[in-house]
């Protein structure tokens, strides 16, 4: 059986809440399907399946506010619907009695929780257990932060009021916008002072001439239809994936230590106009040519800006850029997206001053920056990026 | 079309894009993208999006062209007459 637990969208969610399911035991899906919708600080977002199969069992009910990780649904994969029903009591018990596991799955109460983290009476578990009350969002108010009858009587109360939502309140928490925007004021906030608080910066800038990149992109924007033409970001993220092929320990994560990621996955700021910003994956960026990346931000923006993404638009991210645009500052030094181990800023462009060859000439330019996490690497690996960079940024017909 | 068609198409499109701001309120030799605040994405989704309802094809070399709702009307005209 596969276990569907509840996805992370970034370092600075922790909970959502469940606001519909879109499938139904019984339902097939496949790798992709929406499964659910979600209410987070970041919007509304549409969570997807990386599972084939068959949905057996759907146990969160909708309107019920989950912890990330926490076991939302059971999907019977494809090959093994068979064999799975057959097996499916003994499997249980395996699992329960596997002291390595450290944690134990109590089916029928949807959820999923660490039996270390918290002290529970013999009677209060078996009550929360008959009225699946989930322990691990219970504050224990007995001896040591013991659960007691009580802490799950009123649990149950809760649980309750929760299941009752009416099908107008469902409604509203799609339409609320204004507390949408704090709400992604205070996701915005809670990434960022974790990144202060746990990442030593360090910050790097490199001007850089993009006079023929910029020529470049209007020589070929210039035959092509409006609808499919280019804008600088577009080949500014295909040359920061290039480049990061060749610096992997900048494409990383630091969770106890750095772990380098395969995929080069891009978070791109996007800005949303009524404050506050969110920032979408692209995938593989190092994979696609510039048409595809530009393909992807034609989706992916609107959507952003109207906070509809899925839940894969959200996930993976293995470093982020952020692009300021023309006419604004010069420079930007980013904060670094935990547990990610650096992000690029680019500033606006402008027309300088620039000597090249020992000739003075006056050149399109604009400053690149690093911020990277000192844990994970040190400013000359930032350097040599910075360096690379603005190579690929010379040849724009090599990306 | 006239003009006062060409405007309300524009607003009706800024509008899409710039749902928090009221297009027609810009004064004709405001630049557009400053004072409603559009990016380098929207305002090519904005002109993606005259291309499909006018029919008129815009060249990059001519955005420098529609900065201002006086010039962008203008310049609809002219490429309409064509």
């Amino acid at each position: 059986m596969i276990e569907f637990l509840m996805p992370s969208l970034g370092a600075d969610m922790e909970a959502g809440t469940l606001v519909e399911w879109r499938k139904k035991p019984g339902d097939s899906v496949k790798r992709g399907d929406i499964i659910a919708e979600v209410e987070t600080q970041k919007g509304l977002i549409e969570i997807e399946v990386f599972d084939e199969g068959i949905i057996e069992e759907l146990l969160i009910k909708e309107g019920t506010k989950i912890p990330v990780g926490t076991l939302m649904a059971l999907i019977n994969p494809p090959e093994s619907i068979e064999k799975t029903k057959k097996i499916s009591a003994p499997k249980k018990t395996t699992i329960t009695i596997q002291p390595t596991e450290e944690k134990i799955i109590e089916k029928g109460t949807g959820e999923k929780f660490e039996e270390k983290l918290f002290k529970v009476s013999p009677l209060a578990k078996r009550i929360a257990t008959e009225n699946k009350i989930d322990l691990s969002q219970i504050q224990g108010s007995g001896e040591d932060g013991a659960i007691t009858k009580e802490d799950v009587e009123n649990a149950i109360v809760q649980q309750n009021k929760v299941a009752k939502i009416p099908k107008e309140t469902i409604e509203s928490i799609k339409e609320k916008s204004t507390s949408q925007i704090e709400s992604i004021r205070s996701a915005v906030a809670a990434a960022m002072s974790k990144s202060n608080r746990e990442i030593p910066h360090y910050y790097l800038e490199k001007r850089i001439d993009i006079t023929k990149t910029l020529a470049w992109l209007r020589a070929t924007n210039h035959q092509r239809p409006i609808h499919k033409r280019l804008l600088p970001a577009a080949l500014l993220i295909k040359a920061v994936a290039q480049s990061l092929v060749n610096f992997p320990d900048l494409n990383a994560i630091w969770e106890n230590g750095i772990q380098i990621k395969k995929e080069i996955n891009i978070g791109f700021v996007v800005s949303l106009r009524g404050g506050g910003i969110i920032v979408p994956t692209i995938h593989t960026a190092n994979l696609k040519n510039i048409d595809e990346i530009m393909e992807v931000l034609n989706d992916i923006i609107p959507r952003a800006r109207a906070m509809k993404l899925r839940s894969s638009d959200l996930s993976d991210s293995t470093i982020t850029i952020t692009s300021l645009g023309e006419g604004g500052a010069d420079a930007v030094f980013g904060v670094i997206y935990p547990p990610q181990v650096a992000i690029i800023g680019f500033g606006g462009s402008s027309q300088q001053p620039f000597v090249e060859n020992g000739m003075l000439g006056i050149r399109t330019v604009f400053t690149a920056t690093l911020t990277g996490d000192h844990r994970a690497t040190d400013g000359l690996t930032g350097s040599d990026f910075l360096s690379a960079l603005n190579k690929h940024l010379q040849n724009p017909e090599l990306l | 079309m006239n003009e006062v068609e060409i405007k309300e198409i524009i607003f009706q499109l800024l509008k899409q894009i710039a749902p928090d701001t009221e297009p027609s309120q810009l004064k004709p030799n405001e630049n557009i993208r400053e004072t409603l605040n559009i990016d380098s994405f929207d305002s090519l989704q904005f002109l993606v999006s005259l291309n499909e309802k006018l029919g008129i094809e815009i060249p990059e070399e001519d955005y420098g062209e529609t900065t201002t709702l006086n010039n962008l009307v203008n310049y609809i005209l002219e490429k309409m007459k064509i």
